[in-house]
């Protein structure tokens, strides 16, 4: 990162403008159905000024406030994961022609010039893991399409929700990387910083200004708040060993009694990555359509090999989700699969807590004196 | 619930078109209407077999055979519970379409109470009225070879199972959850933001998450998914403040027939305090 500069509140516009300038389409974060969500934006008066989320366990509401900041809110329900890995797309297509022989032709690659303005840390993190299983050695096409045009803006998280603890697996609150341009949100406007050389030409284009000693202070306090005022957490260490050592714990029967199993928590981790595909074949007979859809290993088709279910039940279900991603993700990628956002806590239409069960199941195994 | 489909239909045998059947037994015509809806597409599908018999269409041959045979309606009527047997003696696929044919529709909240009692209520003359004490899915009186549930059906579901017969394919029984399809179309969910008491957990998908996109609770149309958590939701509903009857009522809309769904009526029917429905608040509770 370069050194940080300041951006004047009501000069915000310019950003979209210049962003704009450059040929991408700009998506930003607001408000719709009771929730901020992103999509497209161009207007920085869209943005959700004066709004703040309050989260819980299976509770997510809007709160209005009087103060004039617009990204005093911790995540909603998505950001960067349906952009990238699309939650519906056409693979390929197959068509007859009169005499029965059959054309397979791959869906293009969708091409499109994005911009994100105010992404957090948590969903960059992701992001690095989504980037590792998408654009990997067998990289997605539409994936890397996507994600070689999208310029981003993050925005350091001034104001977690209760749900949150990005603090305790590293990855926020602040925007340390994986962002072209990152801001901190004060009253009077936005510390810039670039991380990248598409950041910097457009912080060159903005109207900055040298912060002053007392704002670059206040930016600095006001996350250090955000990270002290965190109180869920995870263990800090790899539980890859102790979830896999306690596979008949009883709290997975206690958490079966309280799960859906209706994936509504993989559906909004940014980090999930599973999917199906379908046939939608034409009532003409002459053409078929390949669709890949979000998938989860909350549904019986995850399990399903050779007639038969490997997990037919919820607690198997909610073992696989937990051990795969706090578990088995250390061994695919290198890392845990949890960005500490919080999502599937508020999200769970029961409100199960990820760091409650986690905790409970891996707590017992952990020798004395390991903090 | 929806049914593993059995053995693909075989190609008919080159000598004559697929033959289509759509039946009707106690419906509301609506699933008959989702396929009349079709538009073109049901053009391209008269091009592709023979539709023998299909009322709403103006096509009338109840006793035709049937390579496919659509059923709407439950099984509620003596006459019925005859014709269903005659359909199946004459079809080689036999498929209940909606939530009458499939778990018994609206009508199956006969099946909690005394029906006698009922039509003696409604009719000055009830020696006329010649009813089976319970309203039917078509599968509790004949084998049935795939399900299309909803209330009504989507054209599209019915569609597409047809193209994959006529394919000569085994067609795909959807067994996603609503939930997940609201997610895949970017909604916000309604019982987080607003406690609204939404089915969509339980309910197997195929109406594209229709009522949680227009900010609406999931009426649970489709029916139960597999591995409905069905007690599991109705405590969440109890602990956002639905009264024990509310809840009931919860699980008595079109598919109070489908097992998990009777079974939390019954349950949370017992729990409310007179043991049986009273009128404290709407059954709708959530919504602004
Ligand atoms: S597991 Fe939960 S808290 Fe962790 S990244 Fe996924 S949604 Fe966020
Ligand atoms: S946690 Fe489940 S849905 Fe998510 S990536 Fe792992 S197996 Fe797939
Ligand atoms: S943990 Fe919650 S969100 Fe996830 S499947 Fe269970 S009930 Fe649904
Ligand atoms: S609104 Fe209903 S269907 Fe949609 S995610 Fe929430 S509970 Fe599921």
């Amino acid at each position: 990162m370069t050194a940080t500069r300041f951006l004047p509140r009501e000069r915000l516009q310019t950003l979209f403008e210049r962003i704009g300038d450059l040929g991408y389409r700009c998506m930003g974060p607001q408000v719709r159905d009771g929730a901020i969500v992103y999509d497209d934006l161009s207007d920085a008066a869209a943005l959700p000024v004066g709004i703040g989320a309050h989260q819980a366990p299976g509770r997510y509401r809007l709160e209005h406030y009087a103060h004039a900041r617009c990204f005093a809110w911790a995540n909603g329900p998505q950001a960067l994961k349906p952009l990238l890995f699309a939650p519906e797309e056409t693979l390929w297509r197959v068509t007859r022609d009169a005499a029965g022989r059959l054309a397979f032709a791959a869906a293009a690659p969708p091409s499109q010039r994005r911009a994100v303005i105010g992404v957090r840390a948590c969903d960059l993190a992701a992001l690095a893991l989504q980037d590792a299983h998408f654009a990997g050695d067998h990289a997605d096409p539409g994936y890397v399409s996507r994600r070689r045009d999208l310029l981003l803006v993050g925005v350091d998280c001034g104001h977690p929700a209760d749900t949150c603890f990005c603090a305790s697996t590293g990855d926020g609150p602040a925007v340390s990387n994986g962002a072209d341009l990152a801001l901190t949100e004060l009253d009077a406007g936005f510390l810039v910083r670039a991380g990248s050389a598409a950041g910097r030409a457009l912080c060159d284009a903005l109207p900055l200004r040298a912060p002053s000693d007392a704002e670059l202070h206040l930016g600095a306090a006001e996350i250090e708040h955000a990270r002290q005022s965190q109180r869920r957490s995870l263990p800090a260490r790899n539980l890859r060993d102790a979830l896999f050592a306690n596979l008949d714990h009883p709290q997975w029967d206690d958490v079966a009694a309280r799960c859906l199993a209706c994936g509504n928590c993989v559906a909004v981790c940014p980090t999930c990555f599973c999917s199906t595909e379908r046939e939608q074949p034409a009532i003409d007979g002459r053409e078929a359509a390949r669709v890949r859809l979000w998938d989860s290993c909350f549904s019986a088709e995850h399990s399903y090999v050779h007639g038969r279910l490997l997990r037919p039940d919820t607690r198997t279900r909610y073992r696989q989700w937990l051990t795969h991603k706090l578990g088995g993700w250390h061994d695919q990628y290198g890392r845990s699969g949890c960005v500490g956002c919080g999502r599937c806590i508020a999200w769970c239409p029961t409100g199960i807590d990820i760091t409650r069960e986690a905790t409970a199941i891996c707590t017992a195994d952990q020798p004395e004196g390991e903090a | 619930m929806t049914t593993p489909p059995k053995a693909p239909l075989p190609p008919a045998d080159g000598r004559r078109r697929p033959r289509l059947a759509v039946h009707k037994l106690s419906s509301c015509d609506g699933c008959q209407l989702a396929l009349l809806n079709a538009g073109e597409s049901l053009l391209a599908l008269a091009e592709r077999c023979d539709i023998v018999h299909f009322a709403e269409a103006g096509i009338l041959d109840l006793d035709a055979e049937a390579d496919i045979a659509l059923v709407e309606g439950s099984v509620s009527t003596p006459e019925e519970r005859e014709r269903i047997q005659a359909i199946r003696s004459r079809s080689r696929w036999v498929v209940p379409m909606g939530a009458c044919a499939t778990a018994g529709g609206p009508q199956a909240l006969r099946n909690l109470a005394d029906a006698e009692v009922w039509i003696g209520s409604v009719y000055p003359e009830p020696q006329h009225i010649q009813a089976l004490p319970t309203a039917d899915a078509v599968a509790a009186h004949v084998d049935v070879e795939l399900s299309l549930p909803g209330c009504p059906v989507s054209t599209q579901q019915v569609l597409d199972a047809l193209a994959t017969l006529l394919a000569g394919a085994s067609p795909f029984a959807e067994q996603d959850k609503v939930c997940m399809e609201c997610k895949r179309r970017g909604q916000v969910c309604v019982l987080v933001t607003r406690d609204a008491p939404c089915l969509g957990p339980v309910t197997v998908t195929g109406c594209g998450a229709l009522c949680p996109g227009l900010g609406r609770a999931c009426y649970g149309c489709y029916g139960p998914a597999e591995n409905p958590e069905v007690p599991t939701l109705a405590q969440r509903f109890a602990d956002l403040g639905l009264a024990p009857d509310a809840v009931a009522r919860r699980f008595m809309f079109q598919q109070s027939g489908a097992e998990p769904f009777q079974q939390a009526a019954q349950d949370w029917r017992r729990r409310a305090p007179d043991g049986a429905p009273g009128n404290a608040g709407s059954a709708e509770q959530g919504h602004d």
